[in-house]
């Protein structure tokens, strides 16, 4: 829509248009719809399941103090295969909201960490997928190898 | 006709006392660097060193707990990141929840539910038996010797 600017006359049919905003003085610190929204979309989706995971873990863990059957019984379930694939999508949010809480951390503390919020959100996923790249083979080995 | 305050009225009560949500906001982040060292050594030690996921048995977890530093260790892990979840949690429920009394309600159930579990889970690690009396000698660490 183009701007309606008081005072001017009407007698002009032409739109009046105004100039476009300057662009933000400080660049890359809005989060809305990129980098920065969708951290924080993973970061909220990862904690909430870290979360509900740690509270059955507690319950499975206290069994140590019931008997040994019991505890080997329900740790015997995270040696299947499919659970041995679930403990990978697991680790890979623990990891990944360990690195964005840090990146968060940062953007918080460091005076110019804002300015870094997008450069710091591709370090974090390139930290994740080395830390992955080395973690996946040894657990699926440990899983599904002799 | 809404009105709002002219811009610039200065905030009409400070408020006085403890900052509570700042220091939850504090506690978020200071548990969180530690998280992440306690985390990544948790997953190393019992998911990566030795043979992985199939190495945890009782007797595994028995040669841990029955070292102080495993304790220790352990109820850390325990305390900060439940807590740290729960607040979590508490935000989202914050963010979602408009009605005051279902709220009220999982405010409550959260709170409740973290007591209880650092309760049960302190205590687990601090009562446990790693060589119960008569229990099968194949299933308990070897340093239990014949029981
Ligand atoms: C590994 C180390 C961890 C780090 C560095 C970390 C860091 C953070 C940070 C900085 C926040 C943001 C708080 C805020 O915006 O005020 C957060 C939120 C959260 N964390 Fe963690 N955290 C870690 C582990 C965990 C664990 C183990 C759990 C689950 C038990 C968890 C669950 C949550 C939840 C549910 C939220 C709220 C998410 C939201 O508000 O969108 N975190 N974490």
């Amino acid at each position: 829509m183009p701007a309606k600017v008081a005072g001017t006359a009407a007698s002009s049919s032409a739109p009046l248009t105004v100039p476009a905003p300057r662009p933000p003085a400080i660049a890359g610190t809005l989060y809305r719809g990129r980098e920065g929204m969708w951290s924080w979309v993973l970061h909220r989706i990862t904690g909430v399941a870290i979360y509900f995971f740690l509270l059955v873990h507690i319950l499975d863990t206290a069994l140590v103090r019931v008997s040994p059957e019991a505890y080997n019984a329900v740790i015997g379930a995270y040696k299947t295969p499919i659970m041995g694939l679930g403990e990978l999508a697991l680790v890979g949010a623990i990891l990944f909201h360990a690195l964005n809480g840090l990146r968060i951390i940062l953007v918080d503390f460091w005076e110019t960490g804002t300015r870094h919020q997008r450069t710091l959100f591709w370090v974090v996923l390139g930290v994740w997928a080395v830390l992955m790249i080395a973690f996946t083979p040894r657990h699926l080995i440990a899983v599904f190898g002799g | 006709m809404t009105t709002i305050d002219a811009p610039r009225t200065p905030v009409a009560t400070t408020r006085r006392g403890v900052n509570l949500e700042k220091w939850g906001w504090m506690y978020m982040r200071v548990s969180g660097v530690l998280l992440v060292a306690l985390i990544f050594g948790h997953l190393f030690v019992n998911l990566v060193a030795g043979e992985g996921v199939k190495q945890i048995d009782f007797a595994f977890v028995a040669g841990k707990l029955s070292d102080p530093f495993w304790q220790v260790y352990d109820t850390l892990l325990l305390w900060l990141a439940l807590i740290h979840g729960a607040n979590g949690m508490r935000t989202l429920v914050n963010d979602y929840v408009a009605k005051p009394g279902v709220r009220r309600a999982l405010h409550f159930a959260l709170a409740a539910s973290t007591a209880v579990l650092l309760i049960l889970g302190t205590l687990v690690i601090y009562t446990f038996d790693p060589c119960p009396v008569g229990a099968d000698p194949e299933l308990v660490a070897s340093f239990c010797g014949d029981l």
